[in-house]
């Protein structure tokens, strides 16, 4: 069940903005009221009239249209071509379907170029184009599923913008989001979900951040408070200078990473925090050794490990976590036990020399089924049917059994229950302990100021601020995430009880 | 768990045997639209097989499909398309015969070198594909498809007279391999000779087996097949295993002309059979890269081919087997890709209500915070 007793009103010509964790049921909710997934029970009234919908086409003629996180754009067609593709009935594929897209484009100022080919576009323009499409079939409520995720805050900016332009004209807007900070400069009204249900209407005049916080994940914050510090003085992973160019169809070539340096010592957990697409992404890559760096080193447990390509640095201790556990941490359509070996064929149990030792593999595999407390009726069914939640389960259970000395962790509790959110920081800590070194990268400030002993702030693939997460506040650290801090950030009480990370 | 294991063997044999189904109703439709008896054609072919000499004949013509449905299923694996395995046993038989004529060892050895330059020639006209794919990013399919053609003018130009081959009356040939390359057959009196590469190929599908689902290697390339991304964050090289699978793949339809080259012609000559490579793409997806499935596809294949001969002599054209060898193909790809889809569905179900059932056996801590939200 990942909806039960929602109510949601929303008030013509505004922008109601429903917030709630990862895995809270957001998304399931957006389906519904889009018609891609049908309710067991209750109704849905657009302009008091009850609706019922059984695909998007439905929700579509009713003046509802969806934004999706994941832009469903074709690349090689221009953007007139991709606005008027599937809705060539409208205002035919010529020279009305162009007026058409222009009166939208200059009525809610998205600068819009008809011709542009969208694989020239970046992906503030991409999202554009999703809205003129929206618009163009005649939405009048528009709903943007976590819009702000993929942006750099002057695109957040300019995307509000354009929501106050829609806003202006009579439209309304249902904003998903989990960013606080966003939510209240944009929203007239809130909406909390919390596991699958409404839990609150606010009005963000009324509400802080942190009260909005306590909304969203229940009375009691899971802040994960273990301030006992087992850092040492060894250093584990130490990375110089590293730097990272990237050639780009539009801006030309572009520095994705600059000069990054850092290290993280036995039994630390160094913290990354910053929006998504500010190089964090190519950071991991570096790391586990998927993209070459233009320049820089990295040294871990004292060995260069620069040139190692991504087998060897698996085998030497790099355990990982990958932010995209479909695209990158499991074979989806493979059984659970053959999950199990990826990413470590040629490490006992699940090999001896060039053979796979299937049966230790398999047992291996029920042995982290049942230690980390994954849900599933076997280790032959297809980590696919599994929920994500699950599956991270899984992935955590086998990086966590080879032992790692340094775990890259993004975003490991991404859409995970909260049960499970809990059990994965517990193993994080207990490695912690025993001396592992740990990258944390994660968009959930909670999780990264709970968890880290050293915060790093990442902006435009830069380092650009560090602070200690004993004394640092969300909101402060949020700022430096948008660049409008810099430094060594500090809040009232500056106590130089910990060092903030001099290695710098 | 042996619960999912029997329900995979039904979706297994569930896809072919639908395909093969379908295939035969498509097929009877167009023999009824031609005022045909929509029966009797499978009648005679049925009959016309039990006789032991068309069944060696199946079984050798099986022998050279099945390496030749390998090549192609050692690249399906890894989601590389090697359209080229016709090009590549092409040019492999002709430049083994041309070696194996023109040199005398004693018996095994004569073969082996037989067998080896043709997997190296054959792996050489794959790999040009692979280096193309790895370094400039051409699609296999488009360079195995030109390099069938370039194969073709090649060995059109080796084989004439002024270069290695020699005029035999209207046929061009490169000499006959010495009796000491011959590969022994199974000898069965009035049926024929069974090609001793019979067994040579079946030991390929065995190794085949062994080599995928046994050691790292196979996996790796499995998973490159089933999740590149994901594959290559775990490590494999995606570039070398393009290059290795492409290599492996040419080098296996390098031995596809070997069994009719040893057993049978000694020679390459203009009227060796062409067009094997494709016929090995049908019977790899008919037999879902698996070596048993390939196995019955290719005797399946080979049985239409051979069998169909009777058809001429009864007032049917042999074509009704062509016909039915492409409804074959339409067929497997759409009920492959309907089982796929059901069986993944059917899976998702079954472990949703396994584990509600357990949660509503051991219900201690209460449903609230046991239940896994999917948004």
């Amino acid at each position: 069940m990942a909806n039960h007793d929602i109510h949601l009103s929303v008030r013509k010509g505004t922008v109601h903005a429903i917030v709630g964790e990862n895995g809270a049921g957001k998304s399931t909710l957006m389906k519904i009221l889009y018609g891609m997934q049908k309710p067991d029970e209750g109704t849905i009234t657009v302009d008091g009239q009850e609706v019922s919908f059984s695909d998007p086409g439905d929700a579509i003629d009713r003046g509802i249209g969806m934004v999706h996180q994941h832009f469903m754009l074709a690349d090689n067609l221009t953007v007139l071509e991709n606005t008027v593709l599937g809705s060539e009935k409208l205002y035919g594929i010529g020279a009305r379907a162009r007026t058409r897209i222009k009166e939208i484009s200059d009525a809610y100022g998205l600068g819009i170029r008809p011709d542009a080919r969208v694989e020239d576009l970046g992906v503030a323009d991409r999202q554009r184009v999703e809205i003129l499409k929206v618009l163009y079939r005649g939405a009048r409520t528009l709903i943007l599923d976590e819009p702000t995720a993929v942006l750099v805050p002057q695109e957040v900016d300019a995307l509000f913008d354009n929501l106050r332009e829609l806003k202006a004209e009579g439209l309304t807007v249902i904003f998903i989001s989990h960013k606080l900070g966003e939510v209240l400069s944009v929203a007239d009204d809130i909406t909390v979900i919390r596991r699958g249900t409404t839990v609150a209407s606010v009005n963000p005049a009324d509400v802080t951040a942190k009260q909005l916080a306590e909304l969203m994940v229940g009375a009691e914050l899971p802040s994960p408070e273990t301030r006992e510090s087992t850092v040492t003085d060894t250093p584990m992973l130490e990375v110089k200078g590293l730097t990272l160019t990237e050639n780009d169809p539009v801006d030309g070539a572009r520095t994705v990473l600059d000069d990054i340096t850092f290290t993280i010592r036995k039994g630390e957990v160094l913290g990354l925090a910053g929006v998504e697409g500010n190089g964090q992404t190519e950071l991991i890559d570096a790391l586990i050794g998927t993209r070459r760096p233009d320049g820089g080193t990295v040294t871990l447990g004292g060995e260069d490990i620069t040139a190692w390509p991504t087998r060897k640095r698996r085998e030497g201790g790099v355990g990982y976590i990958p932010e995209d556990r479909h695209r990158h941490g499991l074979l989806l359509e493979a059984p659970l036990w053959e999950n199990r070996i990826l990413g470590h064929v040629t490490e006992a149990p699940n090999s001896k020399g060039v053979w796979l030792d299937i049966k230790s593999a398999r047992s291996d595999t029920e042995r982290i089924v049942t230690e980390y407390d994954v849900r599933t009726p076997g280790i032959d069914v297809t980590a696919g049917s599994l929920s994500g939640g699950n599956q991270q389960k899984l992935i955590v259970g086998r990086e966590m059994s080879h032992n790692p000395r340094f775990l890259i962790a993004a975003h490991p509790t991404r859409g995970v229950d909260v049960g499970a959110q809990a059990q994965i920081w517990d193993q994080i800590r207990a490695a912690r302990r025993e001396g592992l070194a740990v990258l944390l990268i994660s968009a959930d400030l909670d999780e990264l100021i709970g968890l880290s002993d050293t915060l790093r702030v990442m902006y435009r693939g830069r380092l650009v601020a560090d602070a200690d997460p004993a004394t640092i506040t969300p909101e402060a650290l949020g700022s430096a995430m948008t660049g409008a801090a810099s430094g060594h950030l500090e809040d009232e009480e500056p106590g130089p009880a910990r060092d903030g990370g001099e290695d710098r | 768990m042996k619960k999912f294991d029997k329900d995979r063997l039904i979706l297994a044999l569930g896809g072919p045997a639908l395909a093969i189904v379908v295939a035969v109703a498509l097929t009877s439709v167009v023999l009824i639209a031609s005022g045909r008896s929509p029966v009797e054609p499978y009648a005679l072919m049925a009959e016309y097989a039990a006789h032991s000499d068309i069944q060696v004949l199946i079984v050798n013509q099986a022998a050279t499909y099945y390496l030749a449905a390998l090549a192609v299923a050692i690249g399906f694996r890894m989601n590389l398309f090697n359209i080229g395995v016709d090009g590549q046993y092409r040019l492999a038989a002709m430049v083994a015969a041309l070696v194996g004529a023109s040199v005398t060892l004693p018996g095994p050895l004569h073969i082996l070198l037989i067998l080896v330059v043709a997997m190296l020639v054959g792996a050489f006209w794959a790999g040009i594909a692979g280096i193309l794919k790895t370094t400039r990013g051409v699609s296999e399919v488009v360079s195995t498809i030109m390099l069938n053609s370039i194969a073709t003018s090649v060995v059109a130009y080796l084989i004439l007279p002024a270069q290695f081959g020699e005029q035999r009356g209207n046929n061009l040939t490169t000499g006959e391999i010495p009796e000491s390359g011959w590969f022994p057959g199974i000898e069965l009196g009035a049926a024929g000779e069974i090609y001793g590469f019979v067994v040579v190929a079946a030991l390929c599908g065995v190794l085949y087996w062994l080599v995928l689902n046994r050691t790292r290697f196979g996996f790796d390339l499995r998973a490159t097949g089933a999740g590149e991304s994901a594959a290559i964050a775990s490590g494999v090289d995606a570039k070398r295993m393009v290059l290795t699978s492409m290599l492996i793949s040419g080098a296996v339809a390098g031995l596809a002309g070997m069994p009719i080259l040893l057993g049978d012609a000694h020679t390459y000559s203009l009227d060796f059979p062409a067009g094997l490579g494709f016929t090995g793409i049908t019977i790899a997806l008919l037999g879902r890269n698996h070596p048993v499935g390939i196995a019955l596809g290719a005797l399946l294949i080979a049985f239409l081919d051979k069998a169909s001969a009777t058809l001429d002599y009864n007032g049917y054209e042999k074509e009704i087997a062509m016909i039915m060898q492409g409804m074959i193909v339409m067929a497997v790809v759409i009920s492959y890709e309907a089982v796929r889809r059901y069986g993944l569905r059917r899976q998702q179900q079954k472990v949703g209500e396994e584990l509600a059932a357990a949660a509503a056996a051991t219900d201690g801590t209460g449903p609230e915070n046991r239940k896994e939200v999917s948004a």
